[in-house]
């Protein structure tokens, strides 16, 4: 990376795959100096003073609607939150008139969250401020995925390694998952190995021509790797049973601690939440040692923060 | 027995029964018409002649050269080179009448028809209601009658509301002036009721269009396969298409009926239609331009102008629908001209609805994908646009510059150069992924049974 030369200048962010190596780099370095912003007594400062972020919320959400919001408040926006239980939505309106009429109020970023794949750029096409995907579908996850490597990169600190050393596995309903395609490109972006696990119905072979391994074996998997990325299993994108019940489900792909036994002993255990305690992942696991989850909340805020930091900035340069 | 159409207001109409169609209207031409300086593309035939063509009372009367002398007092139209073709024929459009008016009107649709050098198009029933019944056929007919731009012959549903769980009247709205049947936008899901509308249609060789989709496996905007898994959409896979198709071969295997596939669009749905006809089963098959021109990476930015049933396919199906062009397996181009309103498509791409408009940029872009690609000849490509399609429909008296046939006549300029500006269709909806694709081949005149229907800059030259 050519840190004197480079220059973040995106107004939108949208999804990872777009972005290079470099970008990915430069959010992740911009959430490591704000996180020290949430460790003071007053967590705030000016940066985005006078600007308007609105969440878009479309679809359910508690960790990444809030971690949005205190987010914003941090680097001192405005924030409205827009939900769609009590919004014009629910009378039928289409959210290009919904988009249109809140940026006639003058905003600077819109947050989204949608259950419609790629309705983030269509969103960028209808208005002209930051628009950022806080999940799209069955699409992308973004800070999800910088957040993930953000914690990853965190654990390596006091080792000599780099993500470009690390073999991460992301395992459960690949093909339904936003969090396992933002993770995907940031981690291969980043030179990290990566093996998809899952039932052949969720992770299809074919996903290899991403640039990653596909496997359908866990425990043949989890003693090679150095994080595994344990995912939901989304029941409500799952149009017919993909697998025959939950406890073969568990059975084949649930992280428990005889399969943590097998694992190296410094692995690191992520997952993006809300968690099926029993399901994907035991209580034993979650609730352990290897476990970063709630670290991964935590480093969220300051993900969140980076991401609004440059967008907004970058779109108020554009002027 | 076929019900009187109401009567003309004018005078100057005349009411021209068909054998097949109900009616269709014309007016006296007071003149006849004379195009010299033309070449004439015969489908017929290899290579177009330079010829004149002379029609009078809505009928080419005359084929050749030195014509003049016979019609002293006929209007000269000087084409200046360019191609005379038959008007071309489509056989797959939605113009949304009755139902859904606000993205295309008969009136409309047969505008942008006329405007695509098209004379001849065949509207599907999955209207609002559908045309599952003989006065909803009437209605069409009707309404092409009061726009009288271009000669628009209905499908009648298969099933009643197109649901697929019992026959429609079939022979009524054959009576009626249906050129077949389609539950379009939909298959027939159920084996049982396909085999009973097969067996039925049989009785007087009535043609069943197939959209090919077994709805078990359907479900999804886009192709299935690695595209769509990246941009996290639900796949709607090939197999969809092509275990439909294997399914209406073999039930129709015994039956014989006129089977006929629409929208093409798989390599192996074009593998099975060729070994059906290989072995003389009685099927055909058409292509829309988009199939053969874009790939499923056109989804990538979740434009919904990409957002067709049957999706965009992969690049090795695009080539075997073209290798299905070139080999005869696919006898007919249509464009499955399907209008939808800005506000509709500008939606979340597995909310909008599929399809895109085709009539005004078919012939263009066929030219493009087909015979610049030196695929096929610019006569071949008429003739899968003119003649083929009329055999299809069992339409006499169209698609053919045949003297004593109807003076459905188009004027092209294929090397004039374009580009694509939905601003300025006369549909009513603008959904296309062309918008500002610079292409080459421009119709010049539409003529329908012997009166100018559109026309772009070619003089009539009266003398």
């Amino acid at each position: 990376m050519t840190e004197a030369r480079y220059h973040w200048n995106r107004p939108h962010l949208l999804t990872l795959e777009e972005l290079s190596a470099d970008d990915i780099a430069a959010l992740l370095d911009t959430a490591r100096a704000l996180k020290e912003v949430s460790t003071r007594s007053i967590k705030k400062v000016p940066a985005l003073r006078g600007k308007v972020v609105v969440n878009l919320f479309f679809e359910d959400s508690t960790r990444t609607r809030t971690s949005f919001r205190l987010a914003a408040q941090r680097l001192s926006a405005d924030v409205v939150d827009f939900a769609v239980s009590t919004s014009s939505v629910s009378k039928g309106e289409s959210l290009a008139d919904t988009a249109r009429n809140i940026e006639a109020m003058g905003v600077d970023a819109m947050v989204i969250r949608h259950r419609s794949s790629g309705t983030p750029e269509l969103l960028s096409r209808l208005v002209s401020c930051s628009v950022i995907n806080a999940g799209d579908g069955s699409h992308e996850h973004p800070t999800q995925g910088l957040l993930d490597v953000f914690t990853i990169q965190e654990s390596l600190q006091k080792t000599d390694r780099r993500i470009s050393d690390i073999h991460c596995a992301i395992v459960g309903d690949i093909i339904h998952s936003r969090v396992a395609r933002s993770n995907l490109w940031a981690l291969t972006k980043l030179g990290a190995k990566v093996t998809l696990v899952g039932p052949s119905t969720m992770c299809p072979r074919s996903l290899e021509k991403l640039g990653v391994s596909v496997s359908h074996n866990l425990d043949e998997v989890l003693p090679h790797v150095d994080v595994i990325n344990m995912l939901r299993v989304q029941f409500e994108r799952l149009t017919s049973a993909a697998f025959p019940s939950l406890r073969e489900y568990h059975h084949l792909f649930g992280l428990t601690e005889a399969r943590l036994a097998c694992c190296r002993p410094d692995v690191l255990v992520l997952h993006p939440g809300p968690m099926n305690r029993g399901l994907e992942i035991t209580s034993a696991v979650a609730d352990g040692p290897r476990a970063a989850i709630l670290r991964q909340v935590t480093n969220g805020l300051a993900v969140r923060m980076a991401v609004l930091y440059l967008c907004v900035g970058a779109a108020a340069t554009r002027g | 027995m076929r019900p009187n159409p109401p009567p003309f207001k004018s005078s100057q109409e005349i009411r021209v029964r068909s054998s097949r169609i109900g009616y269709t209207v014309t007016t006296m031409e007071s003149r006849p018409t004379l195009f010299t300086n033309g070449k004439l593309i015969h489908p017929d035939r290899s290579r177009p002649r330079e010829e004149e063509l002379l029609v009078v009372d809505g009928r080419i009367a005359q084929c050749g050269t030195g014509l003049k002398g016979h019609a002293p007092r006929a209007k000269v139209i000087d084409l200046q080179g360019r191609y005379l073709s038959p008007g071309f024929i489509d056989i797959h459009v939605h113009f949304r009448e009755p139902g859904q008016e606000h993205k295309e009107t008969i009136a409309t649709g047969a505008a942008a028809a006329a405007a695509g050098g098209f004379t001849t198009v065949c509207c599907m029933p999955n209207t609002h209601p559908a045309l599952d019944d003989p006065a909803q056929i009437e209605f069409v007919l009707n309404q092409a009658r009061r726009a009288d731009l271009c000669r628009v012959l209905p499908f009648g549903a298969i099933t009643k509301g197109r649901e697929g769980k019992e026959l429609a009247e079939l022979r009524l709205m054959h009576e009626a002036g249906t050129v077949g049947f389609s539950d379009d936008g939909v298959g027939v899901g159920s084996a049982a009721v396909m085999n009973k509308a097969f067996q039925y249609v049989k009785m007087f060789d009535g043609l069943i269009s197939q959209h090919c989709e077994e709805p078990t496996l359907s479900g999804g905007p886009m192709n299935a396969g690695l595209t769509a898994n990246r941009l996290g959409l639900t796949g709607l896979p090939a197999a969809a298409e092509e275990l439909m198709i294997a399914r209406d071969l073999i039930l129709n295997r015994a039956i014989g009926a006129r089977y006929h596939v629409q929208h093409i669009s798989t390599a192996g749905a074009v593998e099975l239609v060729r070994q059906a006809r290989a072995n003389q089963q009685c099927v055909t098959a058409e292509v829309a331009p988009h199939h053969l021109l874009l790939t499923e990476e056109a989804c990538a930015e979740y434009d919904t102008h990409t957002k067709m049933n049957p999706p965009l396919r992969t690049q090795a199906d695009v080539d075997a629908c073209i290798a299905g062009v070139v080999d005869g397996t696919i006898e007919v181009l249509a464009t499955d001209h399907a209008p939808h309103a800005r506000e509709e498509k500008e939606q979340e791409f597995d909310r909008a609805p599929f399809g895109i408009v085709g009539l005004e940029t078919a012939f263009p872009l066929y030219l493009e994908a087909l015979v610049r690609r030196k695929h096929i000849s610019l006569p071949k490509m008429v003739a899968l646009m003119t003649l083929n399609p009329a055999r299809v429909i069992r339409e006499e008296n169209v698609g053919t510059l045949t003297v004593g046939g109807r003076a459905d006549v188009t004027v092209f300029d294929p090397d004039e150069e374009w580009t694509i500006d939905p601003a300025r269709f006369k549909s009513k909806s603008r959904n296309t992924p062309f918008a500002g694709r610079k292409v080459r081949g421009r119709i010049k005149m539409t003529m329908l049974e012997g009166r100018v229907v559109y026309q772009d800059g070619v003089e009539s030259q009266v003398r």
